[in-house]
């Protein structure tokens, strides 16, 4: 498992409108592009071989899927803005301000009042 | 020598640029006094005069990330842009620029290294919301030089609340020794109760609203003894998987010193409890 590897995805894809729209658009083919190209780039020319995906990692990245991430301990800040980007306009059209919020808090209900997944440490 | 003309601990809100601008059709209900109240407080900083701003507040994986995260950071630079990309997409923030101050950058940094604080520095720093945030709301105007320090709030392990006291209280000392006959207001913006990206978040109120209410009276009150009796890293996840912004407010109170707050308010809104605080160290500053 890599935590960091999957913030590290959500870092790099929420900063880049080029990236973003891939992910929105084709989760599935962006993400193998990021593993191939973006993933193990330190900068311009040096690169990493440290880091790689579970299955189930690539799986929650694939499905959007925020209570996976969630539990695997992605950060919260970064999960929480990246899925805002992809998904809030449309939500917000369909079904009100905030709603895509109010779901996506209702998808981690059982956590309520239980100490949540570290995100570091 | 220097003078610390003001204090302003805030919470710093994204959304109040969008929400107060957008048409009066569109606008949230609090949008009005929500616009009342942050005048009000940036009365607080104005009337204090100041001439350069001490800005502390924490990026939020902007420009720091966690191949490489400073626990502590002071910007260096003659100055700053402000506000990426993703801030305009999701609070619709505009860029800005800050001119910064090199010396007071250069003499807080060797004061901090000298206290015991080793600083992380950087020559080419891009502020984000928590910095740019109370700019909009205490000094829209953007005019004047600033000095940014940058917490770790947000990347477990985090300093303890006590750490962020004794930084304040370090900076305070530093802006005290300045060289300088300016005139000098520290402004830092955090958090109460804050829950992002977890099965508390965006309710009618922040996720703990008891939390909100004593926070308040500590700060105003000036009653460090009672924070650092009650608040641990642990306590603040209770209250919230991001509350832990509050120990910024903790950190102004530092720069302030155990003295009561000279001006307090507050506002509730979804998802959050705003806080505005104001201490005035000098006896008769508030003019």
């Amino acid at each position: 498992m890599s935590r960091y590897y999957v913030n590290k995805f959500l870092f790099t894809v929420d900063r880049d409108p080029d990236l973003l729209r891939r992910y929105k658009e084709n989760p599935k083919s962006l993400l193998a592009t990021w593993e191939q190209s973006i993933g193990p780039q330190l900068n311009s020319v040096e690169f990493s071989t440290v880091n790689s995906f579970t299955d189930a990692e690539r799986e929650a990245l694939v499905n959007h899927d925020v209570a996976a991430l969630f539990e695997m301990g992605a950060h919260f800040f970064l999960s929480l803005t990246i899925f805002i980007a992809i998904y809030d306009e449309e939500w917000t059209a369909r079904s009100g301000p905030l709603s895509f919020q109010k779901d996506f808090a209702k998808r981690l209900a059982h956590w309520e009042g239980r100490d949540y997944p570290p995100v570091g440490e | 020598m220097a003078r610390l003309t003001a204090v302003l601990a805030t919470t710093h809100h994204p959304f109040y640029l969008k929400a107060t601008t957008a048409p009066v059709e569109q606008q949230i209900p609090q949008a009005a006094e929500w616009k009342r109240k942050v005048e009000a407080y940036r009365e607080t900083l104005t009337k204090a005069e100041p001439e350069i701003l001490v800005m502390v507040g924490a990026d939020h994986f902007h420009q720091f990330f966690l191949d490489n995260y400073p626990q502590f950071l002071i910007g260096k630079a003659p100055r700053y842009d402000a506000t990426f990309y993703n801030e305009e997409r999701e609070f619709g923030i505009p860029k800005y620029v800050l001119e910064g101050h090199e010396e007071l950058s250069r003499f807080m940094h060797k004061g901090l290294l000298d206290r015991g604080f080793d600083f992380a520095f950087s020559n080419e720093l891009k502020l984000d919301h928590s910095i740019i945030c109370p700019i909009i709301t205490t000094r829209p105007q953007a005019d004047l030089p600033v000095v940014p320090i940058y917490t770790n709030i947000f990347a477990p392990p985090l300093p303890s609340p006590k750490r962020f006291w004794d930084l304040g209280r370090a900076i305070r000392e530093i802006i005290d020794e300045f060289p300088s006959d300016k005139r000098i207001a520290a402004i830092g913006s955090g958090h109460l109760s804050l829950e992002l990206g977890g099965p508390r978040q965006f309710r009618e109120t922040g996720p703990d609203p008891e939390f909100d209410r004593q926070a308040i009276e500590w700060l105003s009150t000036g009653n460090i003894d009672a924070i650092l009796a009650n608040v641990t890293h642990e306590s603040m996840a209770k209250s919230g998987n991001a509350t832990h912004g509050f120990m910024d407010l903790i950190l102004m109170m530092g720069i302030a010193g155990p003295i009561p707050a000279a001006y307090s308010d507050c506002l509730s809104l979804f998802h959050t409890m705003e806080a505005y605080l104001t201490w005035y160290p000098e006896e008769g500053a508030a003019r």
